[in-house]
């Protein structure tokens, strides 16, 4: 019977009521829509670093911290006897890490050079481009990014200097066999790949590596010795972070989306309670209670979210689902920025979000429209039948 | 039988100049020379860039290879910073930052202050006799010096070059030009030195230059002495790490 009346109350406005569902309902969209990018982002940047990187996990020589280049020195050991087997039966591949001086054009830079074994296929990296230059004596493998920094291309040679084990010095020429293009910037910039039996020899570090990289499904290992294990969640936690660091400046914009679409609301129901007044008085009159008539009223109110849902799926489903299906171009390349990012970005609509986004836009509505209802409470019927509205 | 006639000639042409000093003489004398038991020197190290040059004035109190304090006196961006070196570690301070900062592991690869010298080479100070054995090559004549040629293999393991080869020459006892060769025997760095003086008994350079060969076009880094005293005593607490604040 309420929701009757209310929704041919609603409804008889017309204009009014079509602006604030529309202002609702586009916050719904925004928020939806931003949530949805962030989410889309995250999990992009898993599916990235997994397939490109991690896989489904990693074992860290103790010393070793990717964000510490002052580390490599001395993060490298023979493998532990467990992990050792995941290599041997192919489950897993040893990466061997080490700071390196290179001279491109005969400048002088710093690198990160890592010995990949070219054989691996356990992540997504083209390393077997490394295979078969036995006239080369280092083949390198880098990334679009690095080629873009160095300016080197395939078959240029530059020198490579380093410190071996004893740290002595040593230097080789390397000559680029391939350029990568990964959205991964951990294996592009500031990176150079060497096939993992040469950098061993190089750095006179054989049979040893800094960590080690296993596939999908492999359960940990029991005998790991002091070397850590990493999985995927750690992994990607500086990721998490950034765009968490990020999140606020949207939640801003969320708010101030919201203000709107709940001050027209509110508008609406306190233009309603002084244009209404001898509608209510007569409800009253004829004997619906004064909590009833709130309810009427903040019931009437708390519709525009329901309509405001109804209208984002009309209007703004098909935005949704076109950038779902399709994904949005990025007008510029976040690798080199250092985020792994997709050149088209695809929003993750999960339902969690669906539901969790419904009942805060719903909730914010109905206070808004509770608020100014509570005034018929005070109201007396006498008064309101007048025509006068609570003061 | 020319050939012969030649190598024999060279043959007793090498001997006769190692005749009256063997090899490890003359690697002995070279390290007597450069290396004292303490010295005290004013010097400018002129950086030539791609671009331009930077001169940064320092003065240094050495005593034997272990000890060297370093204050850096101008330009105004340098002034003030001050590098410790005791046995293997070394320590920087700079006033900008007020900050001491011990230089280790690859950080010692690094160049000082955009030179073509590292830390690594500013560290290494030890006798080469103790560190490489020598072998003589052959000589030369440069400018209408003799020069001996003399290639220095590591006999120790840990050293940044593991080979050198130095063109000493005969009267002066130095190294008027050395190559610094990696592992692969990749030439990797060179240094010359040249207005030789007598300082105190001793032939001792008034620039110095070296030059990363890695770096194309590179110009290299001379290092001048304005002023050098050797043999002075110099206080311990000159090498006091709680100075370097100061």
């Amino acid at each position: 019977m309420l929701l009757k009346i209310a929704l041919k109350n609603l409804l008889g406005a017309r204009l009014r009521t079509f602006l604030n569902i529309l202002v609702t309902a586009f916050s719904f969209f925004l928020i939806l829509f931003m949530s949805a990018m962030y989410d889309g982002m995250l999990q992009h940047a898993k599916q990235v670093t997994m397939d490109t990187e991690i896989a489904g996990g990693a074992y860290w020589h103790p010393e070793y911290d990717p964000m510490d280049p002052m580390t490599f020195e001395d993060a490298h050991s023979a493998l532990p006897t467990e992990v050792e087997t995941l290599v041997d039966e192919k489950k897993a591949f040893p990466v061997l890490v080490s700071q390196a001086s290179i001279y491109p054009g005969g400048r002088i830079m710093p690198a990160i050079m890592k010995g990949i074994p070219p054989g691996q296929n356990i992540v997504n990296m083209p390393t077997d481009a490394l295979f078969g230059y036995e006239e080369i004596t280092l083949p390198v493998l880098i990334g679009k990014g690095m080629a873009s920094d160095t300016k080197l291309e395939v078959g240029d040679a530059f020198t490579i200097r380093w410190l071996d084990a004893d740290r002595t010095y040593d230097a080789n020429e390397g000559t680029v066999v391939h350029i990568m293009d990964t959205e991964n910037f951990k294996l592009d910039i500031g990176h150079i790949w060497i096939p993992l039996n040469k950098a061993q020899t190089m750095l006179a570090m054989e049979g040893e590596a800094t960590y080690v990289t296993y596939e999908k499904g492999v359960p940990p290992v029991l005998d790991k010795g002091d070397w850590i294990p990493r999985d995927i969640n750690y992994l990607v936690q500086d990721m998490e972070a950034i765009i968490e660091a990020d999140k606020p400046g949207a939640q801003v914009m969320y708010l101030i989306l919201l203000a709107l679409a709940a001050m027209g609301i509110f508008n609406a129901q306190v233009l309603s309670i002084f244009r209404r007044g001898r509608e209510i008085g007569t409800l009253m009159a004829i004997g619906m209670t004064r909590p009833r008539v709130v309810g009427l009223f903040t019931l009437e109110g708390g519709l525009n979210a329901v309509l405001a849902a109804v209208a984002t799926l009309i209007f703004f489903g098909p935005i949704l689902w076109y950038f779902g299906e399709f994904g949005i171009p990025l007008p510029i390349d976040y690798t080199e920025m250092g985020m792994i990012m997709a050149k088209r970005l695809v929003p993750v609509y999960t339902i969690g979000l669906v539901v969790s986004t419904t009942i805060l836009v719903s909730i914010i509505v109905l206070i808004v429209s509770y608020i100014p209802s509570r005034r018929i409470a005070r109201m007396k019927p006498t008064d309101a039948l007048r025509g006068k509205a609570a003061a | 039988m020319s050939k012969i006639i030649i190598i024999f000639l060279s043959f007793t042409f090498l001997f006769a100049q190692a005749d009256d000093m063997s090899v490890k003489d003359i690697i002995e004398a070279m390290d007597n020379n450069l290396n004292a038991k303490s010295r005290i020197l004013t010097s400018k190290m002129i950086v030539h860039g791609r671009r331009s040059s930077r001169t940064i004035e320092s003065k240094n109190w050495v005593v034997g290879i272990d000890k060297a304090f370093t204050k850096y006196l101008s330009p105004p961006r340098e002034e003030g910073t001050i590098m410790l070196k005791d046995g293997d570690k070394l320590w920087t301070y700079s006033p900008q930052s007020d900050r001491v900062i011990q230089i280790s592991g690859h950080m010692l690869r690094q160049s000082v202050m955009g030179s073509d010298m590292s830390y690594n080479d500013m560290m290494e100070d030890r006798p080469l006799v103790e560190l490489y054995e020598a072998t003589l090559e052959g000589s030369v004549e440069i400018d209408g010096r003799v020069h001996w040629i003399m290639l220095l293999e590591a006999k120790v393991k840990g050293l940044s070059y593991p080979m050198r080869r130095a063109w000493i020459d005969k009267k002066y006892l130095l190294p008027m030009k050395e190559e610094l060769y990696a592992k692969s025997g990749k030439l990797l760095k060179t240094s010359t030195m040249d207005g030789i003086k007598k300082v105190q008994g001793r032939w001792f350079p008034s620039r110095f230059i070296y030059k990363d060969e890695l770096k194309r076009n590179s110009k290299g880094t001379e290092w001048l002495i304005d002023e050098i005293a050797f043999d002075i005593d110099i206080p311990e607490s000159r090498f006091s790490k709680a100075l370097l604040r100061k």
